[in-house]
This record gives C-alpha cells, structure tokens and sequence, in this order.
C-alpha cells in the first residue's frame, strides 16, 4: 500500500510538451481513476508512474520513496496493460509466475501463490493452457492474476476493460471494484469512458490538454464541476450548454462576469399542459426520442440550438412542441473562459420568455 | 441462382440486366457463371502446371543423383541414360567411404559447422535486439554498415582475410575455417525484422515483470521469434555444411578438411570419373541436412508464412 505523489511533473517528446507542472496526489487505498478524451496524458502520467516513461522534469514518490531512478521492475507496481499484454509462448501458469522466478521466489512459494490466485480469479483449470486458447474474459483475469500474484503496492490499468464486449465488461468492471475492496491496495486507472470512471473510482482526476481540470469524488465532480470541461465531460448526455448571449429571460446577480449558462439533462422538466413550475423556461421541437424503458432522452431544437432533456420512469412525451423548464437553483454559470462561477442567483427577469 | 445473380449485379451487368425480360435475363447469366468457372479452372490448371515444373527442376537432378549412386560404372555411361539400376549397387556407398578418412571429414564438418552457428547465434541474437529496441547515438549508422557487409562479394575479401588467419597462424584449424563466420549480416537484418514485430507492451511487461534485458530476450523475444530463428539456422547450418571454397583454401592438409572437400576428392582417385561412387559421396553429404530439415520444415513454413511473429 502507498500513496503516490507527483510534484511539478512535465512531459515532452521531442519539441513537443504533453504535460506541464502537473501536481497530483493519490491516496493511499484509493481507487483513482484517471479520465479524459484521447490525447490528454492520462496514459503518459500513468506510464511514468510505471517508470515505463522517463519524466523530462520533477519528483515522483511512491510510498514515500522517490523513484525517478528506480527501475520499473522495482518500483513495487503492477500493471495490466489495453491488450493485456500476455507473453503468448508461456502458458498461464508461465504467465503469473514469471515474475515471481525473477524475483528469486522459490519453486514451492511460487505454486502456492499461483494456485491460491488462480483460485481467486477462477483460472485454476486453465493454467496448463496457452493464452491463445482463451477468451477475452479469462485473459484479462490471467492479466490480473499476473498482476496479483506479486502483491505489489500499486496496482496500474490501462484501459484494461476496453477489448471486452459491452456485457463482459459490466461484469469485470464490478469484479475488479470487489478486488479492490478485498485487496486495498492503491489502484490508478485509466479510461476514456466517464462511466466506467464514476462507477469505478472513490477518487477521479479529469485531465485535458495535459493539465489537471478536477480531482474529487464522483459525486462532487457530478455536482459540483470546478470548470466547462469537467460539467460537459462527466455526465450522459453530457451538461448543456448556452452562451449568455442566447439566454433570454434570465436575471443574474453579477450577470456580467458569466459567459455560459449550463444545465443537466436530468434536472429539466418538459412542462405538461396545466402545469406550473418555476424555473428558467426554454421552449423547442423534440427532434428525437430515445426510449431505454426506464429512462427517456429527448433531443429538443430550441432558438439557441440543440439541447437534451432526460426524463425517468415517466411516459414518453409525443407532442413536438414543448416548454422545458430548468430550477433556478439547477443551473451552472462559467465564466467566459470556461472557470466555474459560483453565488450567482437567477430569477424571472421580465417574464417574456421567448 | 440468387447467389450467382448477386455476383454478376457486383460486376457491373445487374443494373443493365435488370430490365431485360427475366428469361433471357437468367440464360445469359448462367452462361457467364459458366465462363467464369471455366477461367477459374484453366488458371489453375496453369499454375500447377507452373508448380510441377518447378518440382521437376528441382527433383530431377537429385533423383538422377540417387539413380547414379546405385548403378555400376559401365551403367552410368551407357545411352540412353537408364533411370532404374538394373541391379543396385549398395558398395558405392561404402566405397565412397572408404576412399578417404571420412568419419574424420564428418567429424570436422559437424564441429565447424556447428561451431559456426553458435557463433553467429551468440552474436546476432542481441545485436539484433539493440538495433530492434534501442534508440543509440548511431544506431541507424551502425545498422547501415551491417547491411553494406551483405553488398561485399566475398571474392574481394576472402585473400586479405586468408592473409590474416595465416599470419594468426589459423592455417588448418578448426578455428580458422569458423571466425569468419562468427556473425551473420543477413541474420541480424531477418531477426531485426522478427524483434521489431513484438508488441512493445510485452516487453514493458517484462520490465515490470522485473526480468533483465537478458531474460527479456530469451523468455520474450527468442521464443516469439522462434521461425524465423530455425530458418536462419537451417540456411546458416546448410550454407556452411555445403562450403567447398572456404574449406578448399583454408587446408592444406586433412586436419581441418570437411565433407565437401572429401568428396571433391573422390574424383582424383582412380584418374577416370567414378560418377557413381561420386554420386554415394554427395547422398551422404547431403543427407544430414535432410534430415534436419525434416525435423524443422514445420517452423519454416511458418516462418514463411505468417512472416515471423503473429
């Protein structure tokens, strides 16, 4: 167990900067999730944490140890790759404990170990196997088990779900939060998929562009996005958005400083006949409906562009021409350069919503 | 019928077919599958064709070897030339062992071409590792001045090279008929290519795995490569089993002298030549290398063709 710091890390190949002075903490135990679209340096900060990638500048400490000049095979962590990366001429059983024989464990320790993890991760009678023989599902569990296998203190994935089909991975998506429960180890984690980081992580770090956008839990960064980026990565449909310009109809407290108005999908009401709600009014066309049973997204042509509603356990609306109507206390205000306003209050200004 | 219907529509006649009436429209389709299936097979008649002769150009030779080393002498002379032996003659083959020391050649053969590969092995195994995976000051300078040693005829280093193996006084040893060869260019470049197909996450899970670059070549990378690594050997291991020139220069006596150049001599020994004991002298130096390439044949084709590493 470790917790790890990264103090004022960069990152360039070649002439080209990936990150710059980025500053990170992952706690001890955590289960950090680190997310952001392609090409954001999610996987570069996590292949140095690895000490597969040099870091062109600052400290990195694992455990209280700074390892800029320790060996990846030293660093005491383990990482399951995308692809797995399972060395194709060894069988499983080749797989988990090759590790192991180049730490010098011994035979008798070795098999003890192999055989409590395949246990644990259900490959007990594979192990004689090829990974070539395997599906995808039991590959990525000889991944883990290789990882497992030499209790390290820092456990690294990379993307590790993204090869399996929708189904397999829903499953190992909740084996792998039971793992960690089990085991308490720090795990950093990679993804792309905002769904996978919230259902996953206790802790999750949004990167773009090289730079930190919000580190918290999952709920806090739901509720409580620190910028643009994080409200309208995190959420599906993601956060809506209206420049200030198109927004009519609206009295703001400090109006001056906002640039955009946002709000979720799930917080607006398409407002039924008879019904009064209280609240920023937007009317629109529903273009399209998607129906998954229990929830309902609309998408909805209003003036200022397109927008999404998403309704729960109600009937589907059939008109074409609706009011959706968002609580004042739901809204979100940015500043024009995308930083997070707070302590702004909004109220009807005038009462012509158009 | 649908299938076939489809298949014309990809080609381009469907569209114009569509608004014929639907029963000339089916005979002139059937009529074009028909065509089609005759090219098919005439092609492929031609290729076999193609194919056999290539087997024969390469068979008949060997057979005609083999139908040579059972005859007696009278027998090869005669015309027309006899395919079968009338009766075969096994004493060529004992003869052709008997005209010199030959366990003595074989031994020497084995030693030297053996030595050879170990050599070439030790040394192009992390060569082409280094040039595979690392990224050094003059590397693609270093790798450049490999692949210029493939450009060189050995016709125009063999006297300096002879020179200096003499000066070392290696005339006539075992040493001096294998350093030269103690590295392969071609190898270097052929294992390069198999190294380079690796995944480099398998390699990265290697490091974290904690192995050493070593383990990392010979768990990882030897094992992975491993075609293309029994072709080498195979061409290696023949090219060098089969040198006659090399060997002929090398040795004035019979201390260091291989197979090839025994049986070279077999011709000397009675004035006139003995084709058949001749022919017995090339079975036996040839059939080694059969045999290791009965044993090996499986990886070479796979060598060939999945091109190294899936």
């Amino acid at each position: 167990m470790a917790k790890i710091e990264l103090k004022h890390i960069s990152k360039k190949f070649k002439d080209e900067t990936i990150i710059q002075d980025l500053n990170l903490t992952i706690k001890d135990g955590s289960f950090t999730v680190l997310v952001g679209p392609s090409g954001c340096g999610k996987s570069t900060t996590l292949r140095m944490i690895a000490g597969l990638e040099k870091a062109s500048g600052g400290e990195i400490w694992i455990g209280g140890e700074c390892v800029n000049d320790t060996a990846p095979g030293l660093r005491d962590v383990a990482m399951v790759f995308q692809n797995y990366a399972l060395y194709p001429t060894m069988s499983v059983r080749g797989n988990i404990e090759f590790g192991l024989k180049n730490r010098g464990v011994a035979k008798s320790e070795r098999e003890a170990l192999v055989n409590d993890i395949s246990e644990i991760v259900g490959l007990k009678p594979h192990l004689d196997k090829k990974p070539q023989s395997l599906s995808g599902g039991q590959r990525q569990r000889v991944a883990l088990a290789r990882a497992m296998v030499k209790k390290p203190k820092v456990f690294i994935l990379d993307e590790p779900l993204s090869n399996l089909d929708a189904k397999l991975r829903n499953q190992m998506r909740t084996e792998l939060i039971q793992l960690h429960r089990r085991l308490g180890t720090t795990f950093v984690y990679v993804t792309h998929d905002q769904v996978e980081a919230m259902s996953m992580g206790d802790e999750i770090v949004v990167m773009n562009g090289g730079v930190i956008q919000q580190a918290e839990s999952p709920l806090k960064l739901y509720h409580d996005p620190a910028n643009l980026f994080t409200a309208q990565f995190i959420g599906t449909p993601a956060m809506n958005m209206m420049n200030i310009r198109d927004v009519r109809g609206l009295g703001l407290t400090a109006g001056e400083q906002v640039g955009f108005v946002g709000f979720r999908p799930e917080q607006a009401h398409i407002q039924e006949a008879g019904m009064i709600g209280d609240g920023y009014k937007l009317e629109g066309e529903i273009i399209t409906r998607e129906s998954l049973g229990a929830e309902n997204i609309y998408q909805i042509q209003s003036r200022t562009g397109i927008f999404f509603v998403k309704t729960f356990l109600e009937p589907l609306v059939e008109d074409a021409q609706v009011t959706v109507v968002v609580p004042y206390d739901q809204l979100y205000y940015f500043a024009p350069n995308g930083e997070r306003l707070r302590g702004i209050s909004a109220r009807a200004a005038g009462g012509n919503v158009t | 019928m649908k299938a076939v219907n489809r298949r014309v529509s990809v080609s381009g006649l469907g569209s114009a077919m569509g608004e014929l009436p639907s029963g000339t429209g089916t005979g002139t389709v059937r009529k074009q599958a028909l065509l089609n299936r005759t090219v098919r097979y005439a092609l492929q008649a031609v290729n076999y064709a193609g194919l056999l002769l290539l087997v024969l150009v390469f068979a008949l030779p060997f057979a005609w070897m083999m139908s040579t080393s059972l005859k007696t002498l009278p027998e090869t002379m005669i015309f027309p030339p006899e395919w079968i032996p009338r009766s075969p003659v096994w004493q060529n083959y004992a003869d052709a062992w008997n005209t010199g020391p030959f366990l003595h050649y074989f031994t020497n053969s084995i030693i030297i071409a053996a030595g050879i590969l170990i050599l070439q092995l030790a040394t192009i195994i992390p060569a082409a590792y280094a040039f595979a995976r690392y990224k050094f000051a003059g590397s693609g300078f270093l790798f450049g001045i490999v692949m210029v040693t493939l450009m060189i005829p050995a016709q125009l280093i063999f006297l300096p090279v002879y020179l200096e193996l003499s000066a070392w006084k290696l005339l006539n040893t075992h040493l001096g008929l294998v350093l030269p060869f103690a590295s392969s260019a071609f190898g270097i470049f052929l294992l390069r290519q198999a190294f380079m197909q690796v995944s480099d996450e398998l390699v990265e899970a290697g490091r974290l795995d904690q192995a050493s670059e070593w383990k990392i070549i010979v768990h990882i990378m030897v094992p992975l490569a491993k075609p293309v690594l029994v072709t080498f050997m195979l061409f290696s291991f023949i090219a060098h089993w089969n040198d006659y020139f090399w060997p002929l220069v090398m040795t004035t006596n019979e201390t260091a002298r291989t197979l090839p150049i025994g049986i070279a001599k077999i011709r000397e020994v009675e004035g006139v030549a003995t084709w058949n004991t001749l022919m017995a002298g090339n079975l036996i130096l040839v059939a080694p290398i059969l045999v290791v390439f009965f044993f090996s044949q499986r990886q070479i084709i796979r060598a060939f063709v999945y091109n190294g590493v899936k």
